[in-house]
């Protein structure tokens, strides 16, 4: 008997922790504000109460020292979750991510094993103040050693956050912070099945005109646009990426070789990205099957602006569709 | 009194105090090689080889009768001559580059021979006695300089961290690692662990070192800081690092600092274990800079002589952390001149065998490129692996047509 629960994806995330902790004593959750607090997001609401504070680590407020300190617990044979409280706030940590992190398990050939998992809340149109509402995850996914994911629905984020945890890996794991407590975004989470593997992005509507991929808080808009769009009679098939490092972009080639058009949906800025990456695959794979170059509907190449001018810069529905009549009128 | 000269004034203690403040020549005597490390430094053998009495210290080298410190003897001259021989092999194209330990000897064995087999020790890059202490064959650490590896040995049966170049970043590893020895209750009895980092004075700097002291001190994590002061992070002496002795920092996170004489072996041994006995106690951490000097460059791709006076150089001679043990075993009669002819023909012989390993070192397959990126390999990188070696068999016997 399937155990149906109507989750947002925060608390999809804060269920999908708590039974990674249940499950394996190894499992550490440690970060800024994560236990009494249970984080500024409140997405570890709880755990600390009931898994005690050596499980769930109020840290000191350094990100280098969380992501570095968590690289010593996993030497040790613990698993760390680390949270890094908004995106703007990882660069401290870069340098552990990608000179440690990413690289121990190369540079031993395997001796040592880094399963940590570094959530990352992400993405804007909160109206915050700078450094909250930015999309880095570019940055990771070029690095060697790293594997990168965002979710854009509950049902992935209670399962792809356990599939992450269980992972010898290290993970960082992208979450739409827009989204976290949206009710619009709510779905029935099934908490006694078979969930999907995590790298692998997955077709979430059907269509035949268009095919428009996107990963996290960029899910929705697309899904949007679909809707939109198909008011206009146009079919815009839409995929979720899920996985940013590796990417699993044959779900993308083969819709290509279908609707024979691609647009490629993201926040962050253009150059050098995710977005980037996939334009150059699918013409690599697809370069017979276009009927229209891939275009990119992004962020600008600017820091992330004032929040009052965020509805500009955040990829909408419009630009989407805009975007469309673009690859369509080739 | 140095030590006065580095206590800095509280606010409100008015003019009195305020002329206690340092000169900047006092500050600099504090920190600077020509000093003789300050009269805080911990010493138990001159580098004339006379033993010094030491309330505190004495009893934590008890055991180290004449035979056991020819032990230690014995370790530093091999560890030396193999430096030697490395850093020839670089001179001759042979390794990519070597990192000097020359100088470094007695800081190195001395807390390497401090820890149990069950303690973890976590390197920076220039710590070749303390891997050989920890029982790795040096011909594993090789690999490193010739090119042909990241690291070569085990770590886990060493329990030795592989080096870490970026400095400071191992600082925090360790204290996590040991935060783990800590939430694992391996403090307080008898098989307690501890653990044990290395970083030299320029990485003090580092925010990791700071926020490797914070964590540590925040989760009492039995680990010991072992900062080897060698005065140079390259060409910055230590004065471009602080304004106060470094194992005075300590005391601003609120554990213990010692200053030890980096050169006397017997010292360093003895610090050392007292130092990991606290943490085994769960009073850990503790941090100790080893008072020493670096002999030779930073690196083999340095020049020292364009920052550094030779006379500087020509002191530290007299501080030699062998010789000093040479002379004590000499003229106690605790060694004959039978035994340090037969250290040196071990060394040479030790040298040698390091020496036909580096030479005949295979390098590694090209497939290694690709080999234990992750746990777990993806897609793109097979499918790059593949193609790339499949490219290189389109080599095979082309040029026999």
């Amino acid at each position: 008997m399937a155990d149906l629960q109507k989750l947002t994806i925060g608390k999809a995330i804060n269920l999908g922790l708590r039974r990674a902790m249940e499950e394996d004593p190894k499992v550490l959750i440690m970060g800024e504000d994560v236990g009494k607090l249970g984080g500024v997001f409140r997405i570890t609401d709880g755990l600390q109460k009931d898994f005690g504070e050596q499980r769930v680590l109020d840290t000191p407020l350094a990100e280098s020292g969380i992501i570095g300190t968590a690289v010593g617990l996993a030497v040790r044979g613990f698993r760390p979750v680390c949270e890094i409280q908004f995106e703007g706030f990882i660069f401290p940590g870069f340098d552990q991510i990608s000179s440690q992190v990413a690289k121990l398990h190369y540079r031993t050939q395997g001796k040592i094993k880094m399963p940590i998992v570094i959530r990352v809340p992400f993405g804007g149109g909160i109206g915050a103040v700078e450094h909250h509402s930015e999309s880095p995850e570019s940055l990771f996914a070029h690095i060697p050693g790293l594997k990168v994911v965002s979710v854009s629905n509950a049902v992935d984020a209670y399962w792809g956050i356990q599939q992450a945890i269980k992972s010898d890996d290290p993970i960082l794991f992208f979450e739409p912070k827009k989204l976290y407590h949206s009710g619009a975004m709510k779905s029935e989470v099934d908490t006694d099945t078979t969930p999907d593997p995590l790298f692998k992005s997955r077709v979430v509507r059907e269509g035949t005109a268009v095919t428009v991929v996107a990963y996290g808080p960029s899910v929705k808009v697309a899904l949007d646009a679909a809707t939109a769009a198909e008011d206009e009679g146009k079919s815009l098939e839409v995929i979720d990426l899920r996985t940013l490092s590796p990417l699993d972009l044959e779900p993308v080639f083969e819709s290509v070789r279908k609707t024979g058009r691609l647009i490629a949906l993201s926040e962050a800025p253009s150059e050098s990205s995710l977005t980037s990456e996939i334009a150059a695959r699918v013409q690599e794979e697809c370069f017979y099957s276009l009927e229209a170059p891939v275009l990119r509907v992004t962020g600008f190449d600017t820091p992330y602006p004032p929040a009052k001018l965020e509805e500009h810069y955040l990829p909408d529905l419009d630009r989407v569709l805009h975007t469309v009549d673009r690859s369509l009128a080739w | 009194m140095p030590s006065e000269h580095w206590t800095h004034p509280e606010p409100g203690d008015g003019p009195a105090a305020a002329a206690a403040q340092p000169t900047p020549e006092q500050v600099i005597a504090g920190l600077r090689a020509t000093s003789e490390g300050g009269a805080e430094l911990t010493q138990l053998l001159t580098p004339e080889g006379e033993r010094v009495a030491s309330p505190q210290f004495d009893r934590y080298v008890d055991d180290i009768d004449a035979e056991a410190l020819k032990g230690l003897y014995r370790d530093m001259v091999l560890v030396r001559r193999a430096d030697r021989e490395a850093n020839a092999m670089q001179r001759q194209g042979q390794l990519g580059i070597w990192v000097p330990l020359l100088g470094q000897e007695a800081a190195q064995i001395g807390s390497g021979r401090a820890l149990e087999k069950r303690d973890m020790a976590f390197p920076s890059y220039r710590e070749h006695g303390v891997a050989y202490a920890r029982g790795i064959d040096l011909k594993e650490v090789l690999g490193i300089f010739r090119c042909t590896d990241h690291s070569g040995w085990d770590y886990q049966a060493h329990r030795f961290h592989p080096y870490t170049i970026v400095i400071g970043n191992q600082v925090l590893n360790a204290a996590g690692y040991a935060m783990g020895q800590k939430f694992e209750g391996k403090v307080g009895d008898e098989d307690s662990e501890a653990t044990i980092c290395y970083f030299g004075d320029g990485a003090t700097s580092q925010g990791d070192v700071h926020e490797g002291f914070v964590w540590a001190a925040v989760y009492d994590a039995p680990i010991v800081f072992f900062c080897q002061n060698n005065q140079w992070a390259i060409s910055e002496p230590t004065e471009r690092q602080s304004r106060l002795p470094l194992y005075q920092r300590a005391r601003g996170y609120g554990f213990p600092g010692i200053r030890v004489d980096g050169n006397d072996v017997l010292a360093c041994l003895a610090v050392s274990r007292w130092a990991l006995e606290e943490c085994r106690h769960g009073n850990g951490p503790v941090l100790i800079e080893a008072f020493t000097y670096r002999m030779d460059a930073h690196t083999t791709t340095d020049d020292p002589t364009r920052y550094r006076l030779s006379d500087e150089l020509e002191e530290w001679k007299l501080k030699d952390p062998i010789e000093r043990v040479r002379a004590y075993l000499a003229r106690g009669g605790g060694a004959d001149q039978a035994f340090f002819d037969q250290v040196q023909a071990d060394s040479d012989a030790f040298a040698a065998e390091l020496r036909d390993y580096c030479f005949n070192m295979p390098e590694p397959p090209p497939d290694r490129i690709f080999s234990h990126v992750y746990a777990e390999s993806t897609p793109l990188l097979d499918a790059q692996r593949e193609e790339y070696l499949s490219y290189l068999d389109g080599f095979i016997g082309a040029g026999e047509h």
